[in-house]
C-alpha cells in the first residue's frame, strides 16, 4: 500500500487499513460543513449583498432598489453608529480590563487546592448556565428605581434613590456591572485551571531561587500562563461584539443610546427602525472587526490543525 | 529549612472565607429570582427586600402555568433543544473524527475555516434569517430554529469533539481493524462509547445554548412555535413588568441548567477551559 496520496503533512507512515478511501473524510465532514455554509456562511453573503440594498421591512425583497454603496458612505458619516461603536468600546474597556483583574487577582490568592473546591467551581460557573434573557430580567429587577433592591441598600449608605436605567451613565454603568458579575467568575475559573496546570518543578526551582511572592507571580506564573490569558482575552473582545440579549432585556439600548452595542444597534436599524439593507451595512462592518479579532486568536494557534496521531 | 510561604498569602482559612463571599455574590441575584417568583404581588411591590421570610405563594407560578401558553412554549424549546443538539452531535462528531484521524486535502483550511465562523455575531445572522424567514413564510416553522442553533453549535461542538477524539489512543481503533471491522464498525463500536464524556459535554453546551437563546428566537417564531425565553420576555409590557410572574418563568427556565450544572460541572468546566488552558 501506498500513502503518497495523503502523506504530504503526516509525520509517520500510517498503519495499513487505518486509512478511510480518499475519499471518506470528504463523506465524514460533508453534512457538518453545509450546514454551517448554509446557516453562517450564507447569512454572511447575504447581509453583505443586503447591504447594497434599500430593503425595508413589509415591501418585497425582490423590489428593493440598489443604492450601490450609499449605505456604507452614509454608514461612515453616521453620529448614531458612531456612538455605538465608542459604546462598545468603552463597554469592552471597562468590562474586561475590570473582569481581567478581578479574575487573575482572585486565581492568584486562591488557587490553592483546598477541601470543597469542586462545591465553589460549580456555583462560580451558575452565571454562565443562566439564560441570558433571565439574567438581564433579574438585574433590571434589582436596578429599578422605584422596587429595586441596589436603591434600598444604597439608602443605608446615605445615596439618594437613583434612577438607574433612565440616566446615560448610570445605564452604562449598569450594564458593565452585570457583565462584571456574569464573566469574572469565567476568568477566574480558567486561569485557576492555568495555574493548577503549570508543572511543579518550575514552581519548586523558582522557590528555590528564594523568589518572593510577587517575584514568583510576575516572572514565573504569569508569563507562563501568557497564552491562556491572551486567548481568555480575544474571547471576550470577541463576546463583547456579539452582546446584546442582555443589554436588549435591561434597557433596549437605552436612555438614547447610552447602552446600544453594535450589536443592538444592528438589531435596532433592522426592526425598530426597520432599515433592514442599512442594518447589513452596519452588520458588514461587525463582520470586519470580528474577523480581525478571530484570526487574532488563529495566529496563537489552533490545535485542530494537527492531525492527532495518525 | 525555613518554611516560605509562596503559593498565596492567604492562610486557608482566609481561602474559605474569600470563596464564601464569592460565592454569596453569585449566587444573590440568583435566589433573588428564585424567591420573587415565590412572593404575592404585594411583597414584590413593597420597596423593602425581603431575602427569605415572606409567605410563599404559587399565585405566579398557577397564572402562568395555567392562563398564558406555557405547555407550549416548553414544548417548542424542548424540540428545538433536543433536535438541535442532536443534530450538532451527529454531525459534529463526524466532522471531527475526521479531522482527528484522517489526513485530506483542506483538512487545515476546514480547521481553520471552523473556528473562524465560530465568531459570526449572532446579530449578523439576524437580518438574512429573517429575510429567509419572510421570503419562504416559514414562521411557525421550528426547523428554522433548530438548523440555526444547529449551524452555530457546529463550530463548538466540533472543535470539543476534537479534543475528545485526539484522546483515544489510535491502537484501539487498529486492534478493531485487524479484527475485521469496517471503518463504520470501529466508528460505532469502539469509539462512540469511548466518547460519551465527550459528547457529553458537547450535547450539555449545545443544550444550554439552544434552551437560553432569545434574539433569533424571537425573530424567527410565529405565535405557535414561541420558545421559553421569548414568553418570559412577553411579560414585559407597556404598562410595566409583572415581576412575580416573569421570575416564576425565570426559574422554570433555568431548572434545565441548573440540573446541569449541579450534575456535570466538573464535564463544563473542563469543555470551558479546554479552549483556553490547550489551546
Amino acid at each position: 500500500m501506498t500513502d503518497a496520496a495523503t502523506s504530504i503533512a503526516a509525520p509517520r507512515s500510517r498503519k495499513p487499513g487505518l486509512r478511510l478511501s480518499d475519499l471518506g473524510p470528504y463523506f465524514f465532514i460533508l453534512p457538518a460543513l453545509a450546514v454551517m455554509m448554509a446557516g453562517l456562511v450564507y447569512p454572511v453573503l447575504q447581509a453583505v449583498y443586503l447591504a447594497f440594498y434599500d430593503w425595508k421591512i413589509g415591501t418585497d425583497i425582490a423590489d428593493a432598489p440598489w443604492v450601490g454603496a450609499d449605505n456604507f458612505v452614509r454608514m461612515l458619516t453616521d453620529e448614531a453608529v458612531r456612538e455605538s461603536i465608542w459604546v462598545t468600546f468603552r463597554f469592552g474597556f471597562w468590562t474586561i480590563s475590570i473582569e481581567m483583574l478581578l479574575g487573575i487577582s482572585l486565581a492568584l490568592l486562591l488557587e490553592k487546592p483546598i477541601r470543597g473546591a469542586s462545591v465553589f467551581r460549580t456555583i462560580f460557573i451558575l452565571p454562565l448556565m443562566v439564560s441570558p434573557v433571565v439574567v438581564g430580567l433579574v438585574w433590571r429587577y434589582l436596578f429599578d428605581a422605584r422596587i429595586g433592591w441596589i436603591n434600598y441598600y444604597l439608602g443605608y449608605l446615605g445615596i439618594e434613590p437613583q434612577v438607574w436605567l433612565g440616566d446615560p451613565e448610570l445605564a452604562f454603568f449598569a450594564i458593565v456591572f452585570t457583565d462584571i458579575w456574569q464573566w469574572t467568575p469565567f476568568i477566574f475559573i480558567i486561569v485557576i485551571a492555568g495555574l493548577q496546570a503549570l508543572p511543579s518543578e518550575v514552581l519548586e526551582a523558582s522557590k528555590i531561587d528564594g523568589a518572593n511572592w510577587w517575584q514568583h507571580i510576575l516572572f514565573v506564573k504569569l508569563p507562563m500562563i501568557k497564552s491562556i490569558l491572551v486567548i481568555a482575552l480575544l474571547m471576550r473582545l470577541i463576546d463583547v461584539f456579539r452582546a446584546l440579549e442582555v443589554m436588549f432585556i435591561m434597557t433596549g439600548g437605552g436612555p438614547g443610546r447610552a447602552t446600544e452595542l453594535m450589536s443592538l444597534h444592528i438589531y435596532n436599524r433592522a426592526f425598530t427602525t426597520q432599515q433592514l439593507g442599512y442594518a447589513s451595512a452596519i452588520a458588514v462592518l461587525l463582520i470586519v472587526i470580528v474577523t480581525i479579532l478571530s484570526l487574532g486568536i488563529l495566529r496563537i494557534g489552533n490545535p485542530m490543525t494537527s492531525k492527532a496521531d495518525v | 529549612m525555613a518554611r516560605k510561604r509562596i503559593d498565596s498569602p492567604l492562610s486557608v482559612w482566609g481561602h474559605y472565607a474569600a470563596l464564601i463571599t464569592l460565592a454569596l455574590i453569585t449566587l444573590a441575584p440568583i435566589w433573588v429570582m428564585i424567591a420573587t417568583g415565590f412572593k404575592p404581588d404585594v411583597v414584590v411591590q413593597s420597596r423593602e427586600p425581603i431575602w427569605f421570610f415572606f409567605v410563599p405563594t404559587l399565585d405566579n407560578y398557577e397564572y402562568i402555568l395555567t392562563r398564558g401558553k406555557f405547555d407550549r412554549y416548553l414544548w417548542n424549546s424542548i424540540i428545538v433543544g433536543t433536535a438541535a443538539t442532536f443534530f450538532t452531535l451527529f454531525f459534529g462528531g463526524l466532522c471531527a473524527y475526521a479531522l482527528a484521524r484522517t489526513d485530506f486535502r483542506g483538512r487545515v483550511f476546514t480547521a481553520n475555516a471552523t473556528l473562524l465562523v465560530r465568531m459570526v455575531p449572532p446579530a449578523v445572522l439576524a437580518v438574512p434569517a429573517f429575510a429567509m424567514v419572510i421570503q419562504f413564510s416559514l414562521d411557525n416553522d421550528l426547523a428554522v430554529l433548530i438548523f440555526f442553533y444547529t449551524a452555530i453549535n457546529l463550530p463548538f461542538a466540533i472543535w470539543l469533539l476534537f479534543g475528545f477524539y485526539k484522546q483515544i489512543p489510535v491502537e484501539l481503533e487498529e486492534a478493531a481493524i485487524v479484527d475485521g471491522a469496517s471503518p463504520l464498525q470501529v466508528f460505532f463500536r469502539v469509539l462512540l462509547p469511548l466518547m460519551k464524556s465527550g459528547y457529553a459535554v458537547a450535547g450539555i453546551f449545545t443544550f444550554r445554548i439552544a434552551w437560553n437563546e432569545f434574539i433569533l428566537a424571537l425573530l424567527l417564531t410565529g405565535r405557535q412555535s414561541r420558545t421559553l425565553p421569548v414568553g418570559a420576555a412577553g411579560f414585559i409590557t407597556d404598562t410595566g413588568v409583572e415581576w412575580g410572574r416573569i421570575m416564576a418563568m425565570g426559574t422554570l427556565i433555568v431548572i434545565p441548567p441548573l440540573l446541569f450544572t449541579f450534575f456535570a460541572a466538573r464535564q463544563i468546566i473542563a469543555g470551558m477551559t479546554a479552549g483556553a488552558v490547550k489551546g
